[in-house]
């Protein structure tokens, strides 16, 4: 699904991935916990196409196409969707203009018609449901005024219309209150699939109580210094960080 | 410029009004003293008047016109059901009253309306008295020449606790003659005591070059207690020059709500002037301009607060693109005895090309202490985040940057209080963002 080999990236000159490597098989889901300015949300960024992020060595496969040869909106057509750690606020573009544009786009992308308006809102009010968003959410500018709780649920519910083969949840649960969270755990585990594959950025063992993943990857200094399976988030919850640090060393 | 002054002043009336001649032989007297403004004139100083002073347009009276059928289609304006909207509607192409476009039907009692050329002893007695009454405290020229000029006009005037039943619409609708010609428009609204209504301006040309100048003058008198809800949108061809005012007078406790709308054009300038007379008045003004191409747009807005205890809202949105020029001037005058006055004032404008230009100036003169006043004025581009965030949902950058765009003003478009307006200017406006409806689909 994803091969990412050597992946070195730098944001204004300044070298922040150094070599990530990472293999992620069709139906997998990858946690990736580590330090506070390690280099998670740019390797999502570095994934998803942003500007200013510049990849300086290395290769990243996705499917059948190479990732970085691609534009940000193709690599969204081809089903690859970062839910963002912060969501960005669009006064003015409606919610649902934004996503059906976004669903007839990749529609479009797969050689679909656009989804007729009936249909559409059909969909879209139950994937709101399924986030436990209001329906007047629908009409409000995008994101506009959303709490920070709301702003999550708001791209997940993004994530079960676009039904995208990869998923990267960066820090989806911060800021979440229990029940959100199993929310948003719900709205995941309910789109797992054999064929869809999840990396899920996190600072915190317990959204992993809800999705469980199948390996937890340690992000530190811009390389993924340890990896194990899901015992690992437990080790590091009671840990911290730091031993890893000296082993690496 | 002596050349426009001499050649308006002595400008022929093809359907003159003399029960208005005394007026007019004033207006005009004082038309001829003046200079038109130059550009070292501070509140004409970006206003390119060259064309004006060059188009010939006072050399010939405008012929009456029949109207094209690109004309006749622009008037609909359907309601929420899809039928027409059950309006008063008035006519006039290029200054002249076209009956059979027109629609007065039966008028409810305490209501008077009608055209200048048709008013009754009464009428004609209700015009002389106030017209010209409530643009008079503006040093503005081009009102003497539209008082001096006109010869068509509409007044409605309201008693006392009148709710005007259907909104009312006036359309003023241009097309091009043999030769240059102007044009001279005129409203007069005089609303009693708790009366109510919604008055709907509309500017609109044929869709060929037009070869007039446009003068078009609003004034709105609001007793104590009244309503209004006024719109004035500027949908005009882009070869249009139009030099136009709306002049508002509060009076007490009356509440103005005023959307304004401007495509752009050679020449399109537009004063505002809202003078809250009557303490506890509100006026809430919004408008959205949208010059592209060479275009030109300019609003002077002017809220004047002579009493205590009024407040005023003014928001203004722009997005200019291409080679276009837009100017806002917003200013907020608070007078000595205007204590507890509450003026809000922003202006927000969006270049989506580096050739594009935009001056955007507050003014504030404020001579109370006890007031409350802000105001705020941005220039940006697309904002690199939203627009970034929309593509990693699979939109592509173009289709991005027209909802982007589009949403900048949508979001004045969404307050306004009549949905039938709203939906009939949504597509209207979504296609001066791209011309392929793909890329629309979304927004319309
Ligand atoms: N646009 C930028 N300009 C300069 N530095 C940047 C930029 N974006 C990221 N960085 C730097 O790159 C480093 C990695 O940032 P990143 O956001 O990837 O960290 P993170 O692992 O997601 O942290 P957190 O857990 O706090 O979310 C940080 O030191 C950050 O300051
Ligand atoms: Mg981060």
């Amino acid at each position: 699904m994803l091969a990412i080999n050597n992946l070195h990236a730098e944001v204004e000159e300044k070298q922040i991935l150094k070599g990530i490597n990472l293999d992620i098989k069709p139906g997998e889901v990858h946690a990736i916990m580590g330090p506070n300015g390690s280099g998670k949300s740019t390797l999502g960024h570095v994934l998803s196409g942003r500007e200013g992020y510049e990849v300086t060595q290395g290769s990243v496969q996705f499917g059948q196409k190479d990732l970085l040869e691609m534009s940000i909106e193709e690599r969204a057509r081809e089903g690859l969707f970062l839910a963002f750690q912060y969501p960005v606020e669009i006064p003015g573009v409606s919610n649902m203009e934004f996503l059906k544009a976004s669903v007839d786009a990749v529609r479009a992308h797969n050689e679909l018609p656009d989804l007729d308006a009936v249909s559409f809102m059909k969909k879209a009010r139950s994937v709101c449901k399924a986030v436990d968003l209001d329906q007047s959410f629908l009409k409000r500018g995008v994101n506009e005024g959303f709490s920070g709780g709301e702003k999550k649920r708001n791209e997940i519910m993004q994530m079960m219309l676009l039904e995208p083969r990869l998923a990267i949840l960066d820090e989806t649960d911060s800021g979440l209150d229990i029940d959100a969270l199993q929310v948003v755990a719900e709205g995941v585990n309910s789109l797992r699939s054999p064929d869809r594959s999840f990396i899920v950025i996190t600072h915190y063992q317990r959204l992993l109580d809800y999705i469980e993943p199948d390996f937890v990857h340690v992000l530190a200094g811009g390389k993924i210094v340890k990896s194990g399976d899901k015992s690992l988030a437990l080790e590091l919850e009671a840990k911290g960080y730091a031993w890893l640090a000296e082993e690496v060393v | 410029m002596s050349d426009l002054i001499l050649q308006a002043a002595q400008a022929e009336k093809t359907t003159p009004l003399p029960w208005l001649a005394d007026f007019q032989q004033l207006q005009n007297n004082t038309w001829l003293r003046q200079a038109v403004p130059t550009r070292k004139t501070e509140a004409w100083r970006y206003t390119p008047l060259n064309r004006l002073e060059k188009g010939n347009f006072f050399g010939a009276p405008a012929q009456v016109h029949e109207c094209s059928e690109c004309l006749q289609e622009q008037i609909s304006l359907p309601d929420a059901n899809g039928d027409e909207l059950d309006c008063y509607r008035l006519v006039f192409v290029n200054g002249f009253y076209a009956e059979s476009l027109s629609a007065l039907g039966e008028l409810q009692t305490g209501v008077s309306l009608c055209r200048f050329g048709d008013a009754n002893e009464a009428q004609q007695s209700a015009i002389k008295t106030h017209l010209g009454t409530i643009a008079n405290d503006s040093v503005n020229l081009f009102t003497t020449l539209n008082n001096s000029q006109l010869q068509e006009g509409v007044l409605l005037s309201l008693d006392d606790g009148v709710v005007l039943d259907k909104p009312l619409r006036i359309l003023w609708l241009g097309s091009a003659q043999a030769v240059p010609f102007s044009v001279t428009q005129r409203l007069l609204v005089l609303m009693g005591a708790n009366s109510q209504a919604m008055v709907l301006e509309q500017h609109l040309s044929d869709d060929a070059e037009q070869n007039s100048f446009t003068n078009g003058v609003t004034e709105l008198s609001l007793g104590e207690g009244a309503q209004l809800h006024h719109y004035r949108l500027h949908q005009e061809h882009e070869s249009v020059l139009h030099i136009g005012g709306v002049f508002a007078d509060l009076g007490k406790n009356s509440l103005l709500n005023s959307f304004h709308l401007a495509f752009g054009s050679v020449l399109t300038r537009i004063d505002i002037v809202v003078n809250h007379r009557g303490q506890g008045a509100h006026s809430e003004l919004s408008g959205i301009y949208l010059p592209r191409n060479n275009q030109y747009v300019d609003y002077h807005t002017c809220i004047e607060h002579r009493v205590p205890n009024c407040t005023s809202n003014e928001v203004f949105r722009g997005i200019i693109g291409d080679s276009a020029r837009a100017v806002f001037n917003g200013r907020i005058h608070i007078h000595r005895d205007a204590q507890k006055t509450s003026a809000k004032l922003s202006n927000k404008n969006l270049l989506t090309s580096n050739r594009a230009e935009i001056d955007s100036k507050p003014e504030l003169e404020i001579y109370a202490d006890d007031v409350l006043c802000a105001h705020g004025a941005t220039i940006s581009q697309i904002e690199d985040e939203a627009l970034h965030y929309l593509r990693t949902r699979g939109i592509s950058d173009q289709e991005a940057r027209v909802l982007l765009s589009f949403g900048f003003i949508n979001t004045l478009i969404e307050k306004i209080p009549h949905t039938e307006i709203a939906e009939y200017l949504r597509p209207k406006l979504a296609v001066l963002f791209a011309r392929d409806p793909e890329l629309l689909r979304h927004i319309v």
